[in-house]
């Protein structure tokens, strides 16, 4: 590379920093969940660990997580079934339509979230005459959830191209043998991947599910974003967004195992 | 394969058939996803779009169906809807440039200046910030901003302050927030981009700003307006973040949302909507040409 030892020092000094911005305000939260200060002043007043105590006892924050774990599995279920059909669809065969087929999977998200938002609100309640309730939340999270799945089985259809089933099948095993026993142990990686970023975009939506999920439910963004504005819940509602920290690294670190293909989010 | 011989299993003729009929494969394949989002998802888009020309009734706060144009004339008359749909573009626009230019020098050093190994721990560090969730990274802001936090205290010691709650606030949050979907889709693209083709610019005499101009920044064009789809639809309809720290300032999300809420009028909040779609549609198709689609 052409590049002089001035440029290259200046261009990872940025990479450094904008990687320290980014970490800086999580760990801030981090910290702040073991200040004894309730209102978070800076610098720590003392260590504490009274706020974890209270945050696990916390009913509602329980009932919000248990409500999001609902969420995210039923819909992560059904993205799985839709994104591998759509990705099969499209990557496998050459027909009219193909570019708006894939650029309708990708505007659920490409669109602002508050449009999807009522869009599904709006056709729930007017048109069908739906209630809402866990049930409308999934279909609203399925929606946006497929684009994952699509991707990552995409990319890894691309990949793994078709000779190995081609092999298969003049073998003698007939389509659904191949599929079975061939093709789907090819994509396992791949849907499990997809998968966990499904869950990890369902459980972390907040806009969407405001307007599909019924009333006196919450998922854990909903319950964090009631309990913002009240002074007194700040300790807890610290201590739960520092789990949430902890805990988003999971998923990223088992789907970055799992596809080996580069950046796979959803929205990527 | 041929045909599946006589007396074969059910189950093997159905595959031997499917085997010799692609079309009805691939019609198999597409009923789930095109009736789930081309029916469920476009119907609703395309009901909301509907019931913008409706209107609700004062006294009953019913939804009247009679067509009108009146909710787009009040869009278009409002002063304040005008200035409002101006702030919020404009913030959408600046989000989308600060993270570019935060985003490139990032990635071009992960993509061009490491190991493989590190470019691997690399998208993860730059992923994980990513699923951590949105409202705790809008929260983190929130007490990073407030009069006693953290900013104020690394601040105060130079003589200045923190910009507190408001636009500033909004936009720093919402940079923040969507950072990582500029520079993923950036390092994507210039990890694609062959090296040969800089040393061949390089052994033609060009220097480093020449060869960034000339064959690298238009060879990343396209990852860049794929990532820049998402900074901008992504503020375009955000209303959380300018709740959490915005203070006073309205965007567009809260008055979609308000007009949901508060004032019970889903066909003027319908409306209203029709706005950052109607943006983001000329948006895509303007971007299209350019190939970034196909990188999402």
């Amino acid at each position: 590379m052409t590049f002089s030892r001035t440029t290259r020092r200046v261009l990872l000094g940025a990479l450094a920093l904008g990687l320290a911005v980014v970490y800086f305000p999580l760990l801030v939260v981090l910290l702040n969940s073991f200040n004894a200060d309730p209102t978070f002043g800076w610098p720590p007043a003392g260590f504490t660990l009274e706020w974890w105590s209270r945050a696990a006892g916390n009913d509602g924050a329980l009932a919000a997580l248990r409500t999001s774990v609902e969420a995210g599995v039923a819909a992560t279920a059904i993205a799985l079934v839709l994104g591998t059909m759509a990705a099969f669809a499209l990557q496998r065969y050459k027909f009219i339509g193909r570019n708006p087929i894939s650029l309708l999977i990708v505007l659920p998200i490409a669109l602002p979230g508050i449009v999807t938002g009522i869009a599904l609100n709006n056709a729930f309640r007017t048109i069908l005459g739906i209630n809402l309730g866990l049930f409308t939340a999934i279909v609203a999270h399925a929606t946006f959830c497929i684009v994952v799945v699509f991707n990552n089985v995409v990319a890894r259809l691309r990949r793994m191209g078709n000779n190995l089933e081609e092999a298969s099948m003049d073998l003698g095993a007939d389509g659904i043998s191949t599929f079975r026993l061939v093709t789907f142990p090819m994509l396992r990686s791949a849907l499990l991947a997809g998968g966990l970023l499904a869950f990890a975009l369902s459980f972390d939506e907040i806009i969407v599910t405001t307007f599909t999920l019924g009333a006196g439910m919450e998922t854990v963004p909903i319950w964090i974003y009631d309990n913002l504005f009240r002074p007194n819940q700040a300790p807890i509602v610290n201590v739960v967004a520092a789990v949430l920290i902890l805990a988003s690294t999971v998923p990223v670190y088992l789907a970055q195992r799992l596809s080996g293909d580069s950046a796979s989010g959803g929205r990527l | 394969m041929t045909n599946a011989p006589p007396g074969a299993s059910p189950r093997r003729r159905l595959s031997a058939s499917l085997h010799h009929r692609p079309r009805v494969r691939l019609s198999l394949l597409l009923s789930g996803p095109l009736i789930w989002l081309g029916l469920a998802y476009l119907g609703a888009l395309a009901a909301l779009f509907v019931t913008a020309f409706w209107s609700t009734d004062v006294f009953t706060g019913r939804v009247v169906v009679s067509w009108s144009l009146d909710n787009f004339a009040t869009l278009a008359r409002d002063a304040v809807y005008r200035t409002i749909t101006v702030r919020t573009v404009g913030v959408a626009v600046l989000v989308t440039v600060i993270d570019a230019v935060i985003a490139f020098p990032m990635a071009f050093a992960m993509a061009k200046f490491t190991s493989r190994r590190t470019q691997r721990l690399l998208v993860i560090a730059v992923m994980t910030p990513l699923w951590a969730s949105y409202l705790v990274k809008a929260y983190a802001w929130r007490s990073m901003l407030s009069g006693n936090g953290v900013l104020h205290w690394l601040l105060a010691p130079v003589g200045l302050d923190g910009p507190g709650y408001g636009l500033t606030a909004t936009v720093i949050t919402l940079s923040y927030l969507w950072l990582p979907y500029m520079i993923l889709p950036i390092y994507a693209g210039l990890d694609r981009l062959p090296d040969s083709l800089v040393d061949a610019s390089g052994d033609l005499g060009a220097r480093s700003v020449r060869t960034f101009f000339s064959v690298v920044l238009p060879l990343a064009m396209p990852a860049v307006i794929a990532g820049s789809i998402f900074t901008f639809s992504l503020s375009l309809g955000d209303y959380i973040a300018v709740k959490i720290v915005g203070g006073t300032s309205q965007l567009l999300g809260n008055v979609v949302y308000d007009n949901i809420g508060a004032a019970n009028n889903l066909p003027f909040a319908a409306t209203v909507a029709t706005v950052p779609v109607v943006i983001m549609l000329l948006y895509l198709a303007a971007v299209r040409r350019t190939g970034a689609l196909d990188t999402l």
